[in-house]
Parts: structure tokens; sequence; C-alpha cells
């Protein structure tokens, strides 16, 4: 394997970790040996490093379908070596990139351009998600076969909705000619002219354009409905409502082939996070209410979300210190997306360690079509390992990223990454025990 | 003397009753230099306000420059269309050059809501908010305040309607909290297009109909149509808005006798209410311009007495922390508040 030669390959021997795996269901102690890349039967190791640990959890790669990692043409922000070194501290192997970039990713060059950068600066594996439209305009179909040849895994106009119906059937049942899917941002912008949060009692306190609950909700229910008449599959991104998922539940009831995502500040925070008109909890869609968040959380219980993404949104200072109208959209979450999500939702007793690896890794990689990474001999080495016993302050000032948006700075959080192998090489290792 | 809680008067929503109090009481005390045949006084002699309208003003800007005149200060305008915003400077940088020239005050007025809480952490000039987008207004709601104590002796109690578009307007939000916690109660009577969501979960009443609104009530307040969003199709016709939402003879004849007819300007005559009710004995509206001069006097002069009082450590940190509550460290997981950066 010729690839990511700039991270340090050697033979790799973990000792006394419980592997918790969501592709066998198992959870046991037991060593790990990884040579050339892959899994290995520890007896055939010659000189391995050896990491003793009886406190450290070993589980899969994580994986994130939906990160914006601002390459080209918004390198000011992040790009993908900086996105993807987010992504290995927060103990991602793959991420899934978005297109709404500057050009668009809508040509076959530019999918290549990112999954190489990838190979040969990143740390972790990039899958692009290309436009569904040309320059993500909803006019015209984008190239999605060539794309899709390059690399491309899933197709969508992400941040902004693809507004005709008729565009959107015809992306949804080309695509499935490839195998892929449209991953669908929900919002009938007409009813959100101007709206910087959600529109409720709140926004109507501080004097702000509400973006009501019902603009997403009608999206998602097109898109299901397209996907059912046409036969299509459809993913929806970033839920955030009650009745999105409602509606999301009983299409799935009904046997649609619908799949969806949230986020982890959508089942921690809520639009109350915005008072003071603090531009680090302004997102789209925005934070909503107590009973969304209490309704996300229980769609993550019982399946009706199929996995848990960050939408890694990095954004300069000079876009977010500004009137909270004027303020650009979206936080950065892939280095704390794993902690918050296992302080919130493990911790909580919500969902079991197993439960979340699946909304995590095994998920969200069969929708975009990457193979199974079980913790077994021959199989690629994608591992995290962490501490789930620590806890740690998160200070965004020592973010990877080349941006600071996030409302979790400061925040206390459980199970830090201790160390994330890609391909058999160590892509991140935090001081154990220490300060990283 | 009793000052000022806070560096700033961003709103009346953060503005506690007993300050509320002491910025009314010092009014009527302006009001007494504003009738007087000489309105010079030297109470901020020496002291810089600049007025930085992003919007277009009448009132407010007039009477904030008079209000400076009269207590002696320097004031300087800056606006939109003059300034460097116009380059495309930021908030931030424009209000730290008027900073750095030794002002001591900032009038803003500012078209996105918010805006005064981005600015009020990040300087040391004492910020007076003269409306910010959508969200508040709170000298125009003292001046309409102070008017109605004036005229009918008293806030408690008083029955206030307040008709119009209440979707747009910063007055009646500013208006239902300062208000509300006078003790006054407030109606607010608008086309359903015209009524921000959840409204009713403030400290105010929402009634469908305008004779019904103004049943019984000690004033009845119309608010400005903005006739040049009509694009947005809020309403179908002028026409129809005066017949269904207008303020006619008939609403203030509902109202208790001797109800005060008010608008915080400039009004639409024929839309709002006919020209014969903005002209109606009962109608204070020229009394709430003057009373105006007398809240801003007031306000000019509270802010400036607590940077006196305060002005040992006004040039650290330290004033800015205690009116922030900066440097707490967090208890558990807060949301971050707006921070003193750069």
């Amino acid at each position: 394997m010729n690839r990511s030669t700039h991270l340090r390959e050697e033979e790799i021997l973990i000792r006394g970790a419980r592997v918790v795996d969501p592709y066998t269901g198992r959870d046991e102690v037991r060593d790990i040996a990884i040579a050339d890349g892959r899994y290995v039967d520890p007896a055939s190791l010659s000189s391995p490093r050896i990491i003793e640990t009886d406190k450290l959890v070993a589980v899969p790669g994580l994986s994130d379908i939906h990160v914006h990692l601002r390459e080209p043409g918004f390198e000011y922000k992040e790009d993908v070596v900086t996105g993807t070194h987010c992504a290995a501290r927060g103990g991602f192997t793959h991420v899934a990139s978005m297109p709404n970039t500057n050009p668009t990713t809508d040509t076959p060059e530019i999918v290549q351009h990112l999954i190489e950068r990838a190979e040969r600066d990143g740390y972790c594996e990039v899958t692009p998600i290309a436009a569904a439209t040309k320059g993500l305009l909803g006019e015209e179909l984008s190239e999605m076969g060539l794309m899709h040849e390059a690399g491309a895994v899933a197709f969508s106009d992400d941040g902004r909705p693809v507004e005709s119906a008729d565009m959107m059937q015809k992306a949804m049942n080309y695509a499935q000619r490839f195998g892929a899917r449209i991953h669908s941002h929900c919002e009938v912008k007409s009813l959100c002219k101007g709206a910087s949060m959600n529109e409720s009692q709140l926004s109507t306190e501080m004097g702000l354009f509400g973006s009501p609950k019902v603009a997403e909700d009608l999206m998602i229910i097109r898109d299901i409905l397209l996907a059912d008449y046409y036969h299509c599959p459809i993913h929806i991104c970033h839920v955030s409502t009650k009745t999105g998922l409602e509606l999301i539940r009983e299409a799935k009831k009904r046997g649609v082939a619908v799949s969806a995502e949230t986020c982890p500040h959508y089942f921690i925070l809520t639009e109350e996070a915005v008072r003071g008109y603090n531009t680090h909890a302004k997102m789209h869609p925005p934070l909503r209410e107590e009973e969304d968040r209490l309704a996300v959380i229980e769609a993550l219980k019982d399946g009706t979300i199929d996995c848990i993404v960050t939408d890694h949104a990095p954004h300069h200072r000079d876009e977010k210190d500004v009137e909270f109208a004027l303020a650009a959209n979206g936080i950065i979450g892939l280095e704390t997306a794993f902690p918050l999500a296992y302080s919130y939702l493990v911790k909580t007793g919500e969902l079991s360690l197993m439960e979340l690896l699946k909304l995590m890794i095994s998920k969200p990689r069969a929708i975009v079509h990457q193979a199974e990474r079980p913790i077994e001999v021959g199989g690629v080495a994608d591992l995290m390992l962490f501490d789930p016993e620590a806890e740690f302050t998160y200070s965004v000032e020592e973010s990877y990223s080349k941006s600071r948006n996030t409302p979790f700075d400061g925040w206390r959080l459980h199970a830090p990454t201790r160390m994330t192998i890609w391909r058999g090489r160590i892509s991140y290792e935090a001081g154990f025990g220490g300060k990283d | 003397m009793a000052i000022l809680e806070k560096k700033d008067l961003l709103g009346l929503r953060d503005t506690s009753v007993s300050d509320i109090r002491l910025i009314l009481d010092t009014a009527f005390t302006m009001r007494q230099i504003l009738d007087s045949p000489s309105k010079k006084t030297a109470h901020l002699a020496g002291k810089s306000v600049v007025l930085f309208f992003l919007e277009n003003s009448t009132r407010t800007r007039l009477s904030f420059e008079f209000a400076c005149k009269y207590l002696g200060a320097n004031s300087s305008n800056i606006s939109g269309s003059g300034s460097s915003i116009r380059k495309g400077e930021n908030l931030y940088d424009t209000i730290k050059t008027i900073e750095v020239m030794a002002s001591d005050m900032i009038v803003m007025r500012h078209m996105q809501s918010g805006a005064p809480w981005l600015i009020a952490p990040q300087t040391h000039c004492s910020i007076i908010n003269a409306g910010d987008g959508m969200n508040e207004h709170p000298t125009q709601a003292l001046l309409d305040m102070m008017t109605m104590e004036d005229k009918l002796g008293k806030l408690e109690g008083l029955e206030v309607a307040i008709i119009g578009d209440a979707l747009h307007s910063r007055v009646v939000r500013s208006n239902i909290w300062g208000l509300s916690k006078m003790g006054a109660k407030v109606r607010v009577c608008a086309p359903p297009t015209m009524l921000p969501r959840g409204l009713d979960g403030l400290p105010c009443e929402v009634i469908a109909d305008v004779r019904e609104a103004c049943e019984g009530v000690d004033v009845v307040m119309g608010l400005r149509v903005q006739l040049e969003r009509q694009k947005s199709a809020l309403f179908p016709s002028v026409r129809e808005y005066a017949h269904f939402f207008g303020i006619d003879h008939e609403a203030i004849q509902a109202a208790k006798e001797n109800a005060l007819i008010m608008h915080p300007g400039p009004c639409n005559h024929g839309v709002e209410m006919p020209t014969e009710i903005h002209e109606h004995p009962q109608s204070v509206i020229h009394e709430q311009v003057t009373n105006g001069v007398a809240i801003r006097m007031a306000i000019l002069f509270l802010l400036q007495a607590r940077r006196n009082a305060l002005s040992n450590d006004l040039n650290g940190l330290a004033a800015l922390e205690a009116a922030y509550g900066f440097g707490k460290g967090p208890i558990s997981n807060p949301v971050e508040q707006p921070k003193y950066r750069r």
C-alpha cells in the first residue's frame, strides 16, 4: 500500500484493551496486532511497538459522512490536511466531504484532487460527496457518473435544498443508476427569508427572523414522497425537528429507502444557546427547542436516525465575530463529536457503547458504501483507542482546525481519544494519561 | 446619588426596575432644563458623544444631538453613507476607531438586531442603543413611559393598547419589557401576518380586533406601518389595512375618556390613524418628542455619572468584567457568552 507514506508505519501490539466491535457485536478484552496496515496474528510480529493498557477501549475508526473541508477555495477556514487532522484527533479514520467549495466539487477532477490530497498529506480517508447539480444551482445535473467513477460516494447540494421537485427526482433517479444516493439538506427557503435562528418565542424576544420547523419538515416529507414514488433511496441530512423525525420513522415503517443523520449539537443544545446573540451557536438548520432535542435522542435510540455526523463547518473569526444575522452558519465538530456523544448519550444511559458505535462507524460507512472494518485478522487496521474513564476540558485554542467556531469551548467531557490508527499508521496519538 | 447598574443602555429587557425609575425621575428634572429660558448646562462639559446612525432618523438623532448640546457635551455624527462602513469596514473596527479618539459615549442605531450586544463588551465607551433591527429601542419606550406618567400620574396599573406592525417593531418590544416591569398591562393588536411567533408568551396580551384591544385602555399607541416593506405583501392594500387595523374614532371612543393617543413617529397619515386622530385633543404625539430630549439628557447624564464614579479603573478590564461578569469560570458546561476578544 504505497499511500499515506507521510505517516510512519510500524508494527503495533496493543495489549489488554477492551475491544468493542460493532461489526461482530463482540465486546471482549484481547490483544490487537497490526503490521503492514492490517490486523495480524500477534505471534507473527517481530519487534512491535507495544502499548500496554488495561483501561483503554479499542474500536474501529469512526466515520463522519458530513464534513466541510473547505478545499478548494476556502483554505483560510480549513483544508484537507487540517480538517483530516481534526478528524484523526477525534478518532475518525474516514470522512465524507461536502461539495460547497469554490469551485464547487462538481467535476471528476476536483473529486480526484480531494482523494489524492488526503492520501498524500491527510490524516484519514476522504471520500467526497459531490454536487448533485452543477454549481449547486439546482438547474442542471452534475456529471454524477464520471464523479462516481473518480471516487465520489454520494451527491448533495448541501447548504441549500434542491428546490425544484422535478430536479430532485431527476437527481435521485440518476444517482441511483450509480448506486449512490442524494444527501438532502431539507428546507423550504421561501419560509426562511432573512432567518438566522429557530422561529419561536425566543426569536421574537431577540428581534430576529426565525426559520420555522415546518420549513424543514415540509422538505423532508417531499423528499420521502419522491423517494417512495420513484423507488430511490434518499438520505436526510442533519435532522433537527421532532416532526421531521416522526415523518422519517413513519416512512421507514412503510419501507421507504430513507436514511437520516443528526449532529451532536441537536441532541445536546437548544435555541437557548443563541441568547446574547452568540454566533457560535448559529447553525443551519438552527438549534431547536427542548422537545426537538428529546425527540432526536429518542430517534437515535429507536433507529429512526442511522448515524451521527458532525457537519464540521469551519469559519474564520471575521465571519463569526459580526452582527448575528450576518454571521456564518455552522460550527466545527470533528474533535468533539465522540466525547460529546459519549458524555451525553452513553454516560447518561441513553445508549449503550455498542449502539453508539453503530451510529458512528458501521451505519454511516454503509450509507456511503464503504467496506466493513471489523477488528479481525486480515482486515484493514482502522482503529481508535479512547479512555472511557478520563475526563478532559476541551479548549478550542488547542484545536487542530484553522477555525475556532464552537459552542463547546471549555466544556468538560468524557472519553478523550488516546490514539487513532489509519491503515496501520498512527494518525493521532495523545500523551498517555496526560495532556496531548 | 444612585448610579446605573450597567455601563451601557442596550435594552429594557435587561434593565432593572430601579434603573428605569432612576432614568424617568432624572428625565423629569431634565425636562425643567428644557422648559427654562437658558438651556445650557455644563454637566457633560469636556465629554465626547458620537452619534453613530446606520439607519435614517429624525427624532432620535436630533433629540440626542440637542441633549448633548444642552448638557455641554461635544457631539459628532457618523452615518452609514458617509462613513467607512460603506467601504466595507466592519463594525468592531469602526467602533474601535471612534473609541480611540477619546470618545466617552456612543449612541448607535443599527439595522441588525443585537449589534449593540456585539459591540458593548468590546469597548470602553458606553453604548446607548438608539434602535437595533427589530429588537429594541429603549429610549423610545422610556420617553413613552415618561409621557404616560407625566399625563396620567403613574405607570402602575395602566392599560396600554399598541396597534400595528408588531413583527418588525423594536418599539413594541421595548415597550412590552419596560411597561410590564413598571406594572402596566400591554395589549398588542396587529394583522396576523404582522404578529411574530410566540408574542403572547411575552408579558402582553394579543388581541385580534382593534376596538376590542382599545376597550377601556388608558393609552392607545399606534406603530408605524413600514410601507417600504409592503412588497413582502403582509396586507392586501393600504385601504384594507386602514379599515381593519387603523386607529379610528370608534377605537378612541372604546378607550377610557381622555385616554392618551400616542405614536412613535414617523406617522403614515391615513394608515395607522387618520390625521384627525393624530391631531386629536387627546394626542400627545408632540409631547412625546419633547420628552424624548429629556429622556436622552437623563441617560447621557446618568451613564456619564457612572463613568465618573468608576473612573479609577474604567480603563482596565476590571470595569468590563464588573459590568459583564467575564472571567468567572464555567460551573457546568455553560454556553459561551460573547467575550472581550482581540
